[in-house]
């Protein structure tokens, strides 16, 4: 049973990390749309990752959030905007560089925690697949945070609204 | 016989028996839902023909009973055309896309007490509802990659209107459900069917023997409100009329699926049936009390096998009962226009639904402090 | 022009009269083509449409009362058919004689392409002998092309016999409308 978790944390590891290259580096097609339905098998990848590690809440969330409503409106804007310019445009050597910095940055901090924690430690137990669990950590502890991205969320709504608008009075 | 076979089970590891039993149980409702699929197509067309004062299927077989079994054999043995100019790839995966979301619903419902030591639900998972709201969100996909793929502006109108519809009332249909978590306090969809045992406690006790189920659209008002929500809501999401936008014959020659012939064409219908069948499904576990029936101790898990295979036949009846609704209301209402869809959705229903979320937690404190 | 929307009232914008509008009508349909049987739907190959007088089916030649031919080999109606679907061979001069005294001749084939055929009924019509008329028969079927053009035998056995000879009767009366033509004050 272990081995069996084991061998599936693997394929989903390794499945998530080909489809997230083919999100950016496609080198059979460079269709937007191609791009989008990876970024949906990378999601879908991730919420097995959760489920192995019993956060059933997490991976049904990811799916529902992510695979579900986002991936769709972005599939949506893809279609509705013609994309054939970016199709054919090449990538620009400062864009490539900022991406390689933060790319390099989020993978600093990732290596930097994995060293922190020993195997079998973790903040894992605390929230085990149960939501009331995690609802009640959510709304007491990790409160400040949980209100903040809500704020953060409205401020992207809010400047949406004010770009989309053509005359402001 | 059947000693034997018994003995072979008890034999067998913990783990094995899982296998066993949710192999078989995967099967057996796999099996079930493909033939309810059919036969509410069959369903669908008597009932149309009964509306607009024609008979129906009626050659193969008594009352046309063997036009599913006709008809799949027709699609199957139809050219499998592909034209030149569809995305070759998203042309192939988009009919399969389309069915499978609505297979993988069935997996977290209950459709019965117990068989035997068997729970009769594929997989109790605790956040039952999550998962099926996760599942059903993915369904959009196979009709919008199908008008990608077909490369061509009906097709692609169809599939456009079809993402914006599904995004739309995914939302109202997610905050629907909200007010009956918060009132049974469980996302496991089992225990949800536990809650719904007995008769309402709210009718006067002057009314003597006539008593209503304890059904979750009967406990209060905002649970009935929360339930019109859902049934608007899972209309919208199963593409059916009057929302049925996306497939619009008269405005779009056919929607998503002009392109698409033969086998890969049924299999948009029978995703298309299969989601409505999930969707009463849902509906009866949610607000009709799933497989319980209050009335001669039925609301109790069986203890016997017969009692078992009753509670699964109130389940299934209860859902051909809803499908049938489902199908009427196709013959009886016109389609709405995308902008009264887009306003009902948005507008009316969204609002209601985050009224309806507050109202009920207001409700639940206030009893909570008295 | 514009129309006018009817203002809805808060009652009619909740749909609910309309549901209860459209329920009440589909069930009556419901339950009379369910519990009443009384679809309107025909069994087509055991049932068949009873078609109305005056309907213009396949045109057939017709025989007079004798069992002769009436059919005078004229030709006029192989010229007046819109598509062509008429195809008349004469017998010629030293071809067979009418089967029927006051004729000259009658056809030695005589063709009509059901395929071709649109049901005009312009040969009934220009028919001086009464020979063709189109008939109550619209259902024609055929594996092939060929089975779809009916010969002389075939066309003279589906058209039967005419009641009567009234062709001297109808030359009389339209004679009769003759002299009132233009029609007097």
């Amino acid at each position: 049973m272990e081995n069996a978790q084991a061998y599936l944390f693997y394929v989903f590891a390794a499945l998530a990390v080909i489809c997230a290259i083919m999100v950016v580096a496609n080198p059979f097609s460079r269709s937007p749309v191609t791009s989008a339905m990876f970024l949906v098998l990378t999601m879908g990848c991730l919420a097995g990752l959760f489920t192995l590690l019993h956060a059933f809440f997490l991976a049904a969330v990811q799916i529902l959030v992510y695979a579900g409503a986002v991936m769709v409106l972005f599939l949506f804007v893809i279609m509705l905007l013609d994309l054939k310019e970016e199709q054919r445009r090449q990538v620009k050597s400062l864009s490539l560089v900022a991406g390689l910095v933060s790319v390099g940055a989020i993978l600093a901090i990732f290596v930097r925690s994995l060293i922190a924690t020993k195997p079998g430690e973790g903040a894992l137990a605390n929230v085990e697949g149960s939501t009331s669990k995690l609802g009640k950590l959510l709304f007491t502890q990790y409160l400040l945070p949980f209100e903040i991205v809500s704020v953060l969320l409205l401020v992207a709504m809010v400047g949406v609204v004010l770009l989309s608008k053509k005359d402001l009075k | 016989m059947f000693d034997n076979i018994t003995n072979w089970i008890d034999g067998l590891t913990a783990m094995q028996q899982f296998v066993l039993f949710s192999g078989v149980k995967i099967f057996a409702v796999f099996g079930v839902l493909m033939t309810c699929v059919a036969y509410a197509v069959w369903v669908e067309r008597k009932v149309a023909a009964a509306i607009q004062d024609r008979v129906g299927p009626n050659r193969a077989g008594p009352f046309g009973l063997l036009q599913p079994a006709c008809d799949g054999i027709k699609a199957f043995l139809k050219e499998d055309f592909t034209p030149d100019h569809v995305r070759k790839a998203y042309f192939w995966i988009a009919p399969a896309i389309a069915l499978i979301p609505a297979l993988l619903t069935v997996a977290v419902i209950p459709f019965g007490s117990n068989l035997g030591a068997q729970k009769m639900v594929i997989a109790d998972l605790n956040v039952g509802i999550l998962y099926t709201f996760g599942i059903v969100s993915l369904g959009v996909y196979g009709i919008v990659l199908a008008g990608y793929a077909a490369n061509s502006k009906y097709p692609f109108i169809g599939g456009i209107r079809s993402s914006a519809q599904m995004v739309s009332y995914e939302l109202a249909m997610g905050m629907s459900v909200i007010p009956l978590f918060l009132w049974v306090g469980d996302l496991n969809l089992s225990q949800l069917v536990i809650s719904q045992q007995g008769f309402v406690g709210w009718l006067p006790d002057a009314l003597g023997s006539v008593r209503l189920p304890n059904w979750l659209v009967f406990q209060s008002p905002m649970l009935a409100l929360s339930f019109f929500i859902f049934l608007v809501a899972a209309f919208a999401e199963t593409n059916r009329t009057p929302f049925d936008l996306p497939e619009a014959e008269q405005e779009l020659a056919g929607g998503y699926n002009i392109e698409y012939s033969s086998i890969k064409f049924a299999l948009f219908f029978m995703g298309e049936y299969a989601a409505m069948i999930t969707a009463s499904a849902m509906m009866v576990t949610l607000f009709f009390g799933g497989w319980t029936l209050p009335w001669f101790g039925l609301d109790q898990p069986a203890t016997s096998i017969p009692g078992g295979l009753l509670h699964i036949g109130i389940f299934f009846v209860k859902v051909v009962a809803f499908v049938f609704t489902i199908v009427w209301v196709r013959w009886m209402w016109p389609r709405f226009r995308y902008d009264q869809l887009m306003d009902l959705g948005w507008r009316r229903f969204i609002p209601l639904a985050l009224v309806n979320i507050v109202v009920t937690a207001l409700w639940l404190w206030i009893r909570s402090r008295s | 022009m514009i129309v006018e929307r009817k203002k809805l009232n808060f009652w009619e914008r909740l749909y609910i009269p309309a549901v209860i509008g459209g329920f009440k009508v589909t069930a009556r349909h419901f339950i009379k083509s369910v519990f009443k049987r009384q679809p309107v739907t025909m069994q087509y190959p055991e049932e068949r449409w009873v078609v109305p007088e005056g309907y213009r089916g396949a045109p057939y030649l017709v025989k007079d009362q004798e069992g002769n031919t009436k059919c005078v080999s004229c030709q006029l109606c192989e010229f007046v058919c819109p598509p062509k679907a008429i195809k008349i061979i004469p017998p010629g001069p030293a071809g067979q004689l009418a089967d029927r005294p006051n004729a000259e001749k009658m056809p030695a084939e005589f063709e009509i392409n059901m395929l071709r055929c649109i049901f005009c009924g312009y040969c009934q019509e220009v028919c001086p002998e009464e020979a063709i008329f189109l008939q109550k028969d619209w259902s024609h079927v055929g594996t092939n092309r060929a089975e779809m053009i009916y010969n002389k035998e075939k066309l003279l056995s589906l058209g039967g016999t005419h009641a009567g000879t009234q062709k001297w009767k109808h030359k009389l009366e339209e004679a009769k409308e003759q002299e009132n033509f233009p029609v007097k004050p």
